[in-house]
């Protein structure tokens, strides 16, 4: 999967008009400046051998240089990637925390008031757009409220280079034992992820709700109801936990729902992440850091579903590795 | 009666013994359709007789006062730039709305050929084609767009293309799967042993039976696009200046949050979720009443 996105994405960035050396120089540079840059950054070749002298770079781990700043392309992901990490991993924590017992509530009583409020509920935050959200937030509770930071990761009078090593910042800061730079991390972390965990959440709903209402119907929920085991038992253990299978199967493929989900929460919020790179390097076209950071999320994608695979075995005892 | 049936009088009645013995039929998901229809039938009139709605231009830099609160003359108030916000809204309905049915029927246009050969041929074709499909399919299909949308340039046919992209395996899936299943049905063995020809049988047998679920996932997809061409427009990729577009009006609205000018975020916003609820809830009451089953997979 890695390989073929790669390879569209390719493709795509060579046939579509515009291309580095112009963004960089501007429409006027002399002819023979444009010819002598295409040469230095190799784009003179054929577009099969440029395919190909990538391709064997990126087998040995290697993604490349920036066409056009002076760095390695890993640099500026390295750089990034722990703040997306850090606002999803927030974002899916909230998302499952509400939608899941929210989708449980609306299954105890089919087709009752708080089981149509909950679907009212899924269907109106799915249909929200995520930047609108993260606008509504900032201006409730960051203008007119001002409980919260509306931009970035830190404030500005926070040292970020006093305890900055592996970009995540939480677990930076907790390393070092400094929590008053912890408080201001996790402060600026509320918004953002409230936003993509309120946005997502819908989605949780709806799974949970299904699913439960197809478990709560099996003869051993009936079985465990007669040998009088309580009412929150019976939901919790015996129902949510051969519900959750189908649900985290379904997790697997909504992650790249959280991914788009989170490149406009980082435009919303200037979070200096995954996304904000992306849109500012497609506006350089430079290339081989749009390719490194393609490569990035499609890798993600994929360890995702691997843990989700192994998940199985943590949920469901009948499946062995 | 049979002359009954072709006067006006004769098509409203018969429309509504129709719908009063859906409604008995179908309950709650019933009136979910109706809600979505009212929805976009409204919005669907705005870019039709955009001027009933308002009397001002979208780009009238002389609407009124600059960044004025909703009042009696506005209703919505005024941006930036002094334009009438509801104006803005009315005409922008006509980009966003368009944009996003022309990509959704796009990429049914080309997902569903390809999926009915796709399913139908089987072999080394269909496994190529669907190791694509599936690809593209788990990758996060907004960050294709961006991709196709900022090295397209600006307009509002690139926009579309750019959002068309992005749906093309969903179709796709979803048709390759129904042509996988209703390939083995018996009555396309019965055409087949009749001497049907490979073209009559993909096109009279399989896409009939094919096409109810295409339009729940033609009226869910317009919804999924709506958000993608607003989210488009709202990061900067897409349309051109001069074309009123809520997503566009959004993102400059975001510029002046800081000093609390609610009604350039809000409403426009606004539009966007209840355009796509409205197309959500059509879906929803449509699946439900052509296909029970679909919704619970």
């Amino acid at each position: 999967m890695v390989f073929v996105m790669l390879t569209l994405v390719f493709v795509v960035l060579r046939v579509m008009p515009g291309d580095p050396v112009s963004a960089m120089l501007g429409g006027h540079a002399p002819e023979k400046v444009i010819q002598q840059k295409k040469a230095d950054l190799g784009l003179n070749k054929p577009i099969g051998m440029q395919y190909l002298d990538y391709m064997g770079k990126l087998a040995h781990l290697d993604l490349g240089e920036s066409m056009i700043f002076k760095q390695k392309v890993s640099q500026p992901i390295l750089e990034k990637l722990p703040a997306t990490l850090e606002l999803t991993f927030f974002g899916l924590l909230l998302s499952l925390g509400i939608g899941i017992p929210l989708g449980v509530f609306a299954a105890r009583r089919r087709r009752s008031g708080r089981d149509y409020g909950a679907r009212l509920y899924a269907n109106v935050v799915y249909c929200i757009p995520v930047f609108w959200m993260g606008l509504l937030l900032q201006l409730v509770f960051g203008i007119f409220l001002g409980w919260f930071p509306i931009a970035g990761r830190t404030s500005p009078r926070v040292e970020v280079s006093a305890f900055s090593k592996t970009g995540f910042y939480i677990v930076d800061t907790l390393r070092i034992g400094n929590f008053a730079a912890f408080g201001d991390v996790m402060w600026h972390l509320v918004l953002p992820s409230v936003t993509l965990g309120i946005v997502l959440s819908g989605i949780f709903v709806r799974l949970t709700r299904a699913n439960m209402l197809d478990v709560l119907k099996s003869d051993y929920i009936l079985a465990a109801r007669a040998r009088g085991v309580p009412e929150r038992r019976v939901v919790y253990n015996h129902g949510l936990r051969n519900a959750l299978i189908p649900i985290v199967t379904m997790l697997g493929l909504q992650f790249a729902l959280l991914l788009a989900g989170a490149i406009l929460t980082e435009s919303t919020f200037s979070w200096p992440g995954m996304g904000r790179l992306l849109l500012e390097r497609i506006y350089l076209r430079d290339y081989p850091v749009i390719q490194g950071v393609i490569v990035v999320y499609t890798l993600f994608v994929s360890v995702i579903s691997l843990v989700v695979d192994l998940l199985y075995a943590a949920i469901d005892p009948r499946v062995k590795y | 009666m049979v002359a009954a049936r072709f006067s006006p009088a004769g098509w409203i009645a018969a429309l509504f013994r129709w719908t009063s013995s859906a409604r008995r039929k179908y309950g709650g998901e019933w009136w979910l359709m109706v809600a979505g229809v009212v929805v976009i039938a409204f919005i669907l009139t705005m870019t039709v007789f955009p001027h009933l709605f308002t009397r001002f231009d979208p780009n009238d830099q002389n609407a009124g006062s600059q960044m004025t609160a909703p009042s009696s003359s506005h209703i919505m108030g005024t941006d930036n730039l002094s334009r009438d916000v509801w104006a803005r809204i009315v005409y922008g309905a006509q980009t966003i709305l368009g944009v996003a049915i022309a990509a959704a029927l796009l990429s049914a246009i080309i997902g569903i050929p390809l999926g009915l050969l796709s399913g139908f041929a089987g072999g080394v074709f269909d496994r190529i084609l669907s190791l694509i499909m599936d690809s593209v399919y788990s990758f996060p299909g907004l960050i294709l767009a961006i991709a196709f949308a900022a090295m397209l340039g600006p307009g509002v046919i690139n926009i579309t293309l750019a959002v068309a992209v992005v749906y093309i395996p969903t179709y796709f899936r979803l048709v390759r799967g129904q042509t996988l299943s209703i390939k083995e049905e018996v009555y396309v063995e019965a055409a087949r042993a009749i001497g049907a020809r490979r073209g009559t049988i993909l096109g009279r047998y399989i896409f009939p039976n094919v096409i109810a679920t295409v339009v729940v996932v033609l009226s869910l997809n317009i919804a999924d696009a709506i958000m993608t061409e607003a989210a488009l427009s709202y990061i900067g990729l897409g349309l051109p200046a001069g074309i009123p577009d809520w997503g566009m009006d959004l993102s400059m609205g975001k510029k002046f949050l800081p000093s609390g000018i609610w009604w350039m975020i809000t409403f426009p916003g606004l539009m966007i979720m209840l355009l796509a609820l409205g197309f959500t809830m059509l879906g929803e009451g449509l699946a439900e009443i052509l296909n029970p089953r679909l919704l619970e997979k």
